[in-house]
């Protein structure tokens, strides 16, 4: 039996019960799984998948390095909810993913990395370009698998982007030897799904939501922790309608950003390490925590015996494995955090009343905002992404690498919307930021998107520049520019009496000149009088454009928990 | 706390690999594992003996073997009624004169000498933690060359707590 099924673009969708050789398989496979593009790079060991890339004209982005191709899949996962998908050859294209792995896990991102592999029968025989990939990345996948028969090759890749993607979302590799892509077999990709080993819960126990209404009702100084679980799940808006109908006030993990409106009035930014006052203390002086797919990562925490100390501590959580692991938990409510706080909207019918713990916020807000000195002569970074958020009205979909600048834009872009915010947490991964942002240009072609950058982080994956210019993609670049690994620096001039080790660029490219090398628009701004004309410049310009920032070197993230310190013991609060 | 914990797995190349792997970067302690396959030829069963500080690690341990996709089912057998047993190798030096002594010891524990050299016996021994322990115990004063234990693997019983348990080290080992 033969069934094909055009698609409005004429590829053939769906090719049944066919012989056909393994990367054709897999070409056919990403087709049924309407997978719109591919970020690769090719080699030896995946040619023959290459060569289906070729003849189907299946979209491929070639980046200039694997990890410039998969923290691209990554962008792409973190804005569309799709998985992101990425193809790299054996050995050295693999072993160059393992980065993205880890940072896709950590993250809970959706991705499915196709590795070729040398030949069956020359693995473990230290066959030329052969890594140990599956060994490899055990730890750092959700799942992968080696495909060892062709004939298994479509329910394996029906399987990965149904792990993948369900539960608690995460990357998943396959392994696929060279004559195995090269092999025929049958393609039938209609056979159930076989996994009694991984059913995820998606529905929560009502009798345990019914707990935490009560918990609720009873509440006198209950706050709200919104954790990226919410933007997996699709859940903001029952979030919303839960804290307004409460009145809970409501704080974020940095991941979280965009779960509830940055610009809400109940909102109290980002709590951890560089949280606002307001969401931390609200942390330590609530008596109901109540916190919505987030994992009590250390950066939020801080020092665990100081964890909200009063709290009766609620969890949320699509991974039972999260529950319990970090904090001890009082009701612990294991399902997807939309269906939960749907069924949470319908038991809480009791308003909370807690008026004077409102009062106590509002005071928190107004005394201790965050804040910065400004200068007439020197570009504030904080200054800067203020700037970034007016001009974009707060519409753009910011991307981010790792140091003070991804904290500076954590708390000063205010996120009103899901899945606008692209930053790597869990494993702070340098040279996340940039190519995440072509992926997620990827995801949502008409938005703006900015990459903001350090100047270390960005000459990490600025090889990525390739695609801008081949693609004419325009995402906006915007160099946080402090001459220095600053938060290095921050670390070594508060906890190593300034010893300056390794940290400082008194030579620097010439950011401008390496753009135009790759065709693209660059600016070099050092007067802050001109910052606020040339980004508006920059970003109505279409194409892609670089912006080199030249900011205060020195300027420090605050305020700051210092670590092994409490939610109460900040440092750098506004006087 | 000592925990018996059982769990049934996709009889897969790297099954092992990945839950050892779980163990090592988690840090969790253990003292032994087991495997092998069961009735069906596509499942395998582990038993892992492993000492756990509290509760909370416990349930960790147990959480984190349930997300491995290979995993089937896990269960906490500790305070369940079970049969249990291990197999140990013991090599113990004994001179000619000494033999009669040793044999007559073992006897009880249903253990046999399955080889014999000049200066040596190999004992063999079935039974429970306890049982295999009180054994090595007793023949330690005679000098052990060398020690194989295969550590435990377990049953939930059918029967609630064991008729055939008792009387200690006779009837079915
Ligand atoms: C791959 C990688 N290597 C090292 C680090 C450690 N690290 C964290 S922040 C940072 C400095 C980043 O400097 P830059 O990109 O200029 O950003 P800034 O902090 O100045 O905003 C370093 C080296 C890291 N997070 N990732």
């Amino acid at each position: 039996m033969n069934t094909k099924v055009k698609e409005e673009n004429g590829r053939e969708l769906k090719v049944e019960n066919q012989q056909m050789s393994g990367s054709s398989m897999l070409i056919q496979a990403l087709a049924r799984e309407k997978v719109d593009v591919i970020f690769g790079y090719p080699g030896g060991a995946i040619l023959p998948t290459y060569d289906e890339i070729y003849r189907t004209g299946i979209r491929h982005i070639l980046a200039r390095h694997e990890q410039g191709a998969i923290h691209a899949a990554e962008g792409y996962a973190r804005v569309s909810g799709k998985p992101g998908v990425c193809v790299v050859t054996s050995g050295p294209g693999a072993t160059n993913v393992i980065t993205g792995i880890a940072d896709a896990m950590i993250d809970s991102l959706p991705l499915v990395v196709i590795t070729g592999q040398v030949a069956t029968s020359v693995i473990g025989t230290d066959a030329f370009q052969e890594a140990d990939i599956i060994g490899v990345t055990m730890p750092i996948t959700k799942h992968n698998f080696q495909v060892r028969n062709v004939n298994d090759l479509p329910n394996i890749i029906k399987e990965s982007f149904h792990i993948a993607t369900s539960g608690r979302p995460g990357p998943v590799l396959i392994d696929l030897p060279k004559d195995v892509s090269i092999a025929i077999g049958e393609f039938n990709y209609d056979e159930p799904l076989d996994l009694p080993g991984y059913q995820p819960t998606k529905i929560p126990n009502r009798l345990q939501i019914r707990k935490l209404a009560e918990a609720v009702a009873k509440a006198k100084k209950p706050v709200i922790l919104t954790g990226a679980g919410i933007l997996h799940a699709g859940g903001s808006e029952e979030v919303l309608e839960f804290a307004e109908n409460q009145q809970i006030p409501v704080a974020s993990t940095l991941l979280g950003l965009g779960a509830f409106p940055g610009d809400h009035e109940q909102f109290l930014g980002m709590g951890g390490m560089h949280g606002t006052y307001s969401a931390n203390m609200a942390l330590h002086e609530a008596d109901l925590l109540i916190n919505i797919g987030a994992r009590f990562d250390d950066r939020l925490t801080g020092r665990l015996d100081a964890f909200a100390p009063y709290a009766t501590i609620a969890h949320i959580d699509i991974d039972p494995a999260e529950i319990g692991k970090n904090v001890e938990t009082h009701i612990p409510i294991v399902g997807d955090a939309k269906e939960a706080m749907r069924m949470l909207n319908e038991e809480a019918k009791t308003n909370c009343e807690c008026g004077d713990w409102k009062e106590t916020i509002k005071e928190w807000k107004a005394e201790y905002p965050l804040w910065y000195t400004e200068d007439d002569e020197l570009l504030k970074p904080q200054r800067l992404i203020e700037m970034i958020y007016e001009e974009t009205n707060g519409d753009a979909i910011i991307t981010t690498d790792v140091g003070q600048h991804q904290m500076w834009s954590a708390q000063f872009y205010k996120f009103p919307k899901p899945n606008q915010w692209v930053t790597s947490g869990g494993l702070g991964t340098m040279g996340f930021g940039f190519p995440s942002a072509i992926g997620a240009q990827f995801a949502e072609p008409d938005k703006t998107v900015v990459a903001v950058v350090g100047d270390a982080g960005f000459q990490m994956t600025a090889q990525e520049l390739s695609i801008l210019q081949e693609l004419n993609l325009p995402v906006k670049i915007i160099i946080v520019n402090n001459a220095s690994l600053g938060m290095v620096r921050q670390w070594q001039q508060l906890f190593y009496e300034e010893r300056y080790s390794n940290s400082l660029f008194p030579i620097q490219p010439d950011f401008v000149k390496l753009a135009d090398a790759y065709n693209v628009k660059g600016w070099k701004i050092e007067d802050p009088a001109e910052m606020q004309d040339i980004l508006k410049e920059a970003l109505a310009y279409d194409g892609p454009v670089l912006l080199d920032c030249r900011v205060h070197k020195v300027e420090n993230v605050y305020p700051m928990i210092a670590p092994g310190k409490g939610h109460h013991e900040m440092e750098g609060i506004k006087p | 706390m000592r925990k018996t914990i059982v769990a049934t797995v996709n009889n897969t190349s790297g099954v092992m690999n990945r839950i050892t792997g779980l163990f090592a970067r988690r840090n969790f302690n253990i003292e032994s594992i087991t495997v092998g396959m069961t009735e069906n030829p596509r499942v395998s069963r582990m038993t892992f003996v492993m000492n756990v500080d509290d509760q909370r690690g416990l349930d960790q341990v147990i959480k984190q073997l349930n997300k491995q996709v290979d995993v089937l089912k896990v269960r906490d057998l500790t305070d369940e009624a079970i049969v249990a047993r291990e197999l140990a190798l013991i090599k113990v030096l004994s001179p000619p004169q000494q033999r009669g002594e040793l044999t007559d010891l073992i006897q009880p524990f249903r253990a046999s000498i399955i080889d014999v050299s000049r200066e040596s016996i190999t004992i063999q021994v079935t039974g429970d933690n306890d049982k295999v322990e009180a054994l090595i115990d007793l023949v330690k004063p005679y000098g052990i060359k060398e020690l194989a234990r295969t550590g435990i693997t377990a049953f939930k019983r059918d029967t609630k707590k064991g008729v055939i348990d008792s009387p200690k080290y006779s009837v079915i080992n």
